[in-house]
C-alpha cells in the first residue's frame, strides 16, 4: 500500500519545514493570516475572471522561491487533489455554451472560461496553503493559532492529531502489511476484512489515547499546556504583512494583466 | 532520607472486569536501591508501575511513598516525587519538540522560566541527547526517543525512578548506552523488565512477581540464576549466565 510513501507526503512535507529561510523565519500568526488574506481575496472574484487571477500567482512563486521549496514537490501535490476540482468544474463547459470570447478565430463558450477561473482558483489556494505548511512546520501554525486566541483545547487537539498522525499512519501500515502477507496476493477478503482492520485501529487508538494520557498525568499534567513561543512580531513581519495584503488589495481590485496587455498592445501599435 | 522510599504494605488490585492484578503484595524500597521487577507477562509488572504514582488506586492496602501514602489528595505531590517512564517513548513524548516536552514535567511544576531552561539542559546532558534539543519526537530513533523519556522525567527530579521496560526495542548499541545510563543515576531504581540481564548487571535487588504475588524477593544472582526457579515462573535463565 502506498499510504505512508504518498498520501499528500506528510513526512516530506514536515522536513521541508525544518529548513532556514527568510520565510521560514517570519512569526506564523503573520504566515497565517497573510494566507488566510490571499485565499479570501482569490476565492472573492467573480466565475468567468481569468486574467485578474494571473498576478496572484507572485505569492506562491515568492515563497517557492525565498522559502527554497522544490516547485515539483508542490506541483505533484496539486495533481494528487487535482481530479475533485476537475470533477466540480467538469460540467461548466457542458452546461454553459453561451459564447464569450473568440481567441484566433475560435470561439470559447463561457463554461470554459468559469472552468478556468475555477482551475486558477484552485491552484492558487491549495500552492499557497501547502506552501504556507512547508514554511511554517505545522506546530508553527498551531503556535500562532494558539496566540491569536484560538482556545487552547482545540490547538493541542490539532498538534496531537499532528504528532500521531504519523504513529498512526505506521501502525496502520503495519496492519495492511499482515493482511497482504497472508491473503495470498489478494486484497485481503474485501470490504468486511477492511472493517475489521478499521475497528481494531480505533480500540488501538483509543488504548494509546489512554496511554497518553497516563503519561501527561505522571509528569503533573493539570489541564495547561505549556506551550512555547519561539516567535515574535518585528518592523520585518510588520512589513511582510501590511506588503503583502496591500498588493493583494491592489490586484484585486485593479486587473493588472489587463493594464499590462494595454500597455504592451499600445506598444505593439507604436 | 526517609523520603525516597517506597513502600508497599498488603496492596491488592483487581481491575474492573475482575481479574485479579496483584494480591497482598508488600515490599519496601529504601533509598538509592536499584530494583528489578521482574515475571512473566501478566504477572503484574504493569499494574505495579502503576500503582506507584497513583495512576491507579489500591483496592486494598496501602502506597507509601516516603512518609506519605498515595490518595487521590496526595497525587501532585506523588507524582513529582516518582517519576516514571512508560515503556513505548511514543506515549510519552507528545510534545512538538523535544525540549518542550523535556520542559512539559518541569512546566507543570511552574517552575520560573530560567530553571526550566535550565534543567532541559541538565536532563539532556544526563543522557547525552543535548544535540536533539530541537528536533520533533517523531523524527528520533528508537534509543533517541528513549533516552529523551528518560530527559523528560529526571528533569522533573523525581526521587524515585521508575522504568517499564526500559531496554525493549532497542538495538544491542542503544541498549548498551542506556544500561550506562541507568547506572550512572544517583535515584531509587525500579525497573520492570523482561531483559534479566539488564537486572543483573544494574540491580542490586530482584522482585519476581509470579500470578499478581511476590514469589521471591533477593539478591538477582540468587533468583536469577536458580535455573528450576526461573522455569516455573515462566521465565528463563538470563543469556550471561547460559554462554
Amino acid at each position: 500500500m502506498e499510504i505512508g510513501s504518498n498520501f499528500l507526503n506528510i513526512g516530506y512535507l514536515d522536513s521541508l519545514s525544518y529548513r532556514a529561510s527568510p520565510v521560514h523565519r517570519i512569526d506564523p500568526r503573520i504566515k497565517t493570516i497573510v494566507t488566510i488574506v490571499y485565499v479570501v481575496t482569490v476565492v472573492s472574484f467573480p466565475r468567468y475572471e481569468v486574467s485578474g487571477l494571473l498576478p496572484f500567482f507572485i505569492y506562491p512563486v515568492f515563497l517557492i522561491s525565498v522559502g527554497n521549496i522544490p516547485p515539483g514537490f508542490v506541483l505533484r501535490k496539486l495533481l494528487l487533489v487535482s481530479p475533485f476540482v476537475v470533477m466540480v468544474g467538469m460540467f461548466n463547459p457542458i452546461f454553459d455554451r453561451t459564447p464569450m470570447l473568440e481567441l484566433y478565430g475560435v470561439e470559447i463558450s463561457g463554461g470554459w472560461v468559469s472552468f478556468t477561473s475555477i482551475l486558477l482558483k484552485f491552484v492558487l489556494t491549495i500552492s499557497t496553503a501547502l506552501l504556507l505548511i512547508a514554511t511554517t512546520s505545522f506546530t508553527g501554525i498551531c503556535e500562532g493559532l494558539g496566540r491569536m486566541g484560538v482556545p487552547q483545547v482545540f490547538v493541542v487537539q490539532l498538534l496531537f492529531l499532528y504528532r500521531y498522525l504519523f504513529v498512526l499512519v505506521e501502525e496502520a501500515l503495519r496492519m495492511v502489511r499482515a493482511r497482504d502477507a497472508r491473503s495470498s496476493g489478494k486484497r485481503g477478503k474485501g470490504v468486511r476484512v477492511f472493517i475489521h482492520l478499521v475497528g481494531v485501529l480505533l480500540v488501538r487508538t483509543i488504548q494509546r489515547a489512554e496511554r497518553i494520557y497516563a503519561a501527561m498525568l505522571s509528569r503533573g499534567y493539570t489541564g495547561r499546556m505549556p506551550l512555547r513561543r519561539t516567535h515574535r512580531i518585528g518592523m520585518k513581519e510588520l512589513i511582510f504583512l501590511s506588503s503583502w495584503i496591500l498588493l493583494f488589495l491592489v490586484m484585486r481590485r485593479y486587473n493588472l494583466s489587463l493594464y499590462l496587455g494595454i500597455l504592451l498592445g499600445q506598444d505593439g501599435m507604436r | 532520607m526517609s523520603h525516597h522510599i517506597i513502600e508497599f504494605r498488603n496492596v491488592s488490585f483487581t481491575y474492573p472486569d475482575g481479574t485479579a492484578a496483584l494480591r497482598d503484595v508488600s515490599f519496601r524500597i529504601t533509598h538509592g536501591e536499584a530494583v528489578g521487577i521482574v515475571g512473566p507477562n501478566g504477572a503484574g509488572k504493569t499494574t505495579l508501575i502503576m500503582l506507584m504514582n497513583g495512576l491507579i488506586l489500591p483496592g486494598g492496602g496501602e502506597v507509601m511513598v516516603g512518609e506519605v501514602p498515595v490518595t487521590r489528595k496526595t497525587l501532585s505531590e506523588i507524582r513529582r516525587k516518582v517519576g516514571v517512564v512508560m515503556q513505548n517513548p511514543d506515549d510519552q513524548l507528545f510534545m512538538p519538540t523535544v525540549r518542550e516536552d523535556v520542559a512539559f514535567g518541569p512546566s507543570n511544576m511552574e517552575l520560573p522560566p530560567e530553571v526550566i531552561e535550565q534543567r532541559v539542559d541538565e536532563a539532556l546532558r544526563e543522557v547525552g541527547a543535548l544535540h536533539l534539543k530541537d528536533r520533533p519526537p517523531h523524527r528520533l530513533s528508537g534509543g533517541q526517543k528513549k533516552a529523551v523519556a528518560i530527559a523528560g522525567v529526571i528533569a522533573m527530579k523525581p526521587d524515585i525512578l521508575v522504568m517499564d521496560e526500559p531496554t525493549a526495542g532497542l538495538d544491542p548499541g542503544a541498549r548498551r548506552q542506556l544500561i550506562e545510563i541507568v547506572k550512572g543515576f544517583r535515584h531509587s531504581r525500579i525497573i520492570a523488565t523482561h531483559d534479566l540481564d539488564l537486572v543483573l548487571e544494574v540491580c542490586e535487588r530482584c522482585i519476581l512477581l509470579h500470578g499478581g504475588a511476590i514469589k521471591r524477593d533477593g539478591p538477582p544472582g540468587e533468583i536469577l540464576l536458580d535455573a528450576q526457579l526461573m522455569q516455573e515462573s515462566g521465565l528463563a535463565l538470563p543469556l550471561s549466565a547460559t554462554v
